[in-house]
């Protein structure tokens, strides 16, 4: 076996349920590229490892080890060996893995086995004299802090969706992990239902537009005009959390405090008033836009063109408009 | 049935949350402390297993500086059995490592079958303390949990990843954090606040769970800078006059947006 770079970091991603890397996948090796060599671990469920390993290697991956998961019914532990096995033989400088649900298990666990520290949520990462040192953005994008370890290679989960830079494609170069069972207690997985993706809209994290709709929408029915804008303006579509709590759209399309941050070039308010945990999932867009009937609803205070009207009267419009210029 | 609630004390989201530029650390004259929601949910979650089985123990625990202890006398008013603070000055600043180690060694101290905790503090936005206690305790993790269901030696629940849901389930003890989407809490009523008096609560320092928290073997998350950025300001505001949706076709094209 050939050493592996000095500035190796080890990027951590997962296969989803059809085998293809997760969506965090291309952020986190651009970040990783930037900050040294970028050397995959890919947890694939079984047979989905050397396909994995090619689109990681296409992703900027210069070395690949594959960890295809004994039994995909163990919950998380099977990964975190394989993470143990990893940085074992990699001696990398800094450990990158997504702030998903998955990846904070992950990296939990992993941190608190080796008593390595975590960095979480980074929106980026840099190298200073002394390593690499992990980006936040926090309390709503109200402070910007950056944080390292105190020594060791510090794991740094990565918010996703705030990764713009992407590395160049590698020759695949990948081999087998062997991993040491740990026989920590896991949970089981006793059932999956893949998730059918019905749509053609962007992805709401990372989605340089989004449409958004609140309680003003009124009904499950009538929120499907934020979808129609959305489609006028080629966005993703998200929502506050009383229009997901009264059944509109599924949580996933929350932004906010408890949902999605999201740091769009526009983002289009509709009939959310703008209450401080919205605000702290897309004050940092570039461009905000709001349509609310009360003139003294906060999301004014953060919007850079603000309508004062009923939402029901001025989308329709809107979208004629932009469909008549568009001519 | 033994259930151990963590929850946290944070800044209230309602306001303004500040950062103390000079140490990094949250500035807690700035903003009113408050349970996280998250936690109260998970708190409620244990009290509607207890109304329906008998012998179910409910303590919360949680890991603040000393003022906290009025936040977490709510837990009790709720309906929690007893309550553990810890609270020691070493722990200013404690980093996810050292939370999780010490909250460790408070759970080992009695005997649990399920520890519930919040998915993500609306603070530090980790969401990892449960990870890192299951694998300090050495039992099953599930988390993210948006539906629960909790039996005499198992619990289960939906999980909900990026390419779909999954169906899970642990035997006890295990750990289990749960989502947003379980119900929120109830309101503690002037019987359960007065009841709450009487409860124990145990404070605990860090000499208690025979914990250092400089030991040189663990890597410690440190922060580097801290920069405030200017907040945002408003821009042109137009009321509807009929023309509103061609003013802000008007607008976004201008600005390459649509
Ligand atoms: C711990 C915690 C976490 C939270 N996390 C989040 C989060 O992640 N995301 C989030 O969004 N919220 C979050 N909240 C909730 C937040 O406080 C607000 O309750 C929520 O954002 C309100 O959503 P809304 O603006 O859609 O509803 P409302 O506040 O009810 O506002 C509806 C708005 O619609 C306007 N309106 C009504 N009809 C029309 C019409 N026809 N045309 C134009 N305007 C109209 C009204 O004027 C009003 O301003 C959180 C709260 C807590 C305590």
């Amino acid at each position: 076996m050939t050493e592996f770079p000095s500035d190796a970091i080890l990027v951590v991603v997962e296969t989803g349920a059809s085998g293809e890397l997760e969506k965090a996948a291309p952020g986190l090796f651009g970040a990783a590229a930037a900050v040294g060599t970028p050397i995959a671990l890919v947890l694939a469920s079984p047979g989905a490892g050397s396909a994995a390993a090619a689109e990681a290697a296409a992703l900027g991956a210069r070395r690949v080890l594959i960890a295809e998961t004994p039994d995909p019914s163990v919950l998380g532990v099977p990964s975190v060996d394989a993470l143990a096995a990893a940085v074992e033989q990699v001696q990398p400088d800094a450990i990158l893995i997504s702030q998903s649900l998955n990846g904070r298990d992950l990296a939990g666990r992993y941190a608190a086995r080796s008593r390595a520290a975590v960095s979480v949520d980074a929106v980026g990462v840099s190298r200073d004299d002394e390593g690499v040192v992990a980006h936040h953005s926090v309390y709503g994008g109200a402070y910007d802090v950056t944080s390292t370890s105190t020594f060791g290679a510090p794991v740094i989960t990565v918010r996703q969706g705030s990764i713009e830079a992407r590395a160049t494609a590698q020759p695949q170069d990948s081999e087998t992990l062997t991993v040491p069972p740990s026989g920590k207690r896991a949970a089981r997985i006793d059932s999956f239902d893949e998730a059918v993706v019905a749509t053609s809209r962007p992805e709401l994290r990372g989605a340089a537009k989004v449409v958004a709709g609140g309680r003003g929408l009124g009904s499950e029915e009538q929120f499907a005009l934020v979808g129609q804008l959305a489609d006028a303006l080629g966005a993703a579509v998200g929502a506050s959390r009383a229009a997901v709590d009264a059944g509109y759209i599924p949580t996933a399309h929350q932004v906010g405090q408890t949902g999605v941050s999201v740091s769009p070039q526009l983002y289009v308010a509709l009939g959310i008033s703008g209450a401080i945990q919205h605000r702290a999932g897309m004050q940092t867009a570039k461009m905000i836009v709001a349509i609310n009937k009360d003139g003294d609803a906060p999301i004014f205070e953060v919007a850079d063109f603000g309508v004062v009207g009923d939402v029901f009267k001025v989308v329709p419009q809107l979208i004629s408009a932009l469909e008549a210029r568009k001519k | 049935m033994k259930i151990i609630v963590l929850v946290k004390e944070v800044p209230d989201t309602y306001g303004d949350r500040k950062l103390n530029l000079e140490t990094g650390l949250a500035d807690r004259e700035a903003s009113e402390a408050v349970i996280d929601e998250i936690g109260e949910r998970a708190l409620e979650l244990a009290l509607t297993h207890a109304d329906a089985n008998d012998g179910t123990e409910i303590t919360v625990l949680s890991l603040a500086p000393e003022g906290a202890t009025a936040r977490i006398r709510k837990g009790l008013a709720m309906g929690a059995g007893s309550a553990i603070h810890v609270s020691d000055e070493a722990l200013r600043g404690a980093d996810l490592g050292l939370t999780a180690e010490t909250l460790a060694a408070a759970i080992r101290r009695v005997e649990f079958d399920l520890v519930i905790t919040g998915n993500v503090s609306t603070d530090g936005s980790g969401g990892m303390i449960p990870a890192m206690l299951a694998e300090l305790l050495d039992v099953p993790l599930a988390t993210g949990l948006s539906s629960v269901a909790i039996s005499d030696g198992a619990v289960s629940g939906t999980r909900r990843v990026e390419s779909g849901v999954q169906k899970v389930s642990a035997n006890l003890p295990a750990v289990i954090s749960i989502t947003e989407a379980l119900p929120g809490p109830r309101f503690p009523n002037f019987k359960g606040i007065m009841a709450a008096k009487k409860k124990p609560l145990e404070m605990l320092t860090l000499a208690d769970l025979g914990i250092t928290a400089d030991n040189p073997d663990a890597a410690r998350s440190i922060m580097l800078t801290v920069a405030e950025k200017p907040p945002r300001a408003a821009g042109v505001k137009i009321i509807d006059e009929g023309d509103a949706g061609e003013k802000l076709a008007d607008f976004l094209v201008e600005n390459r947006l649509a």
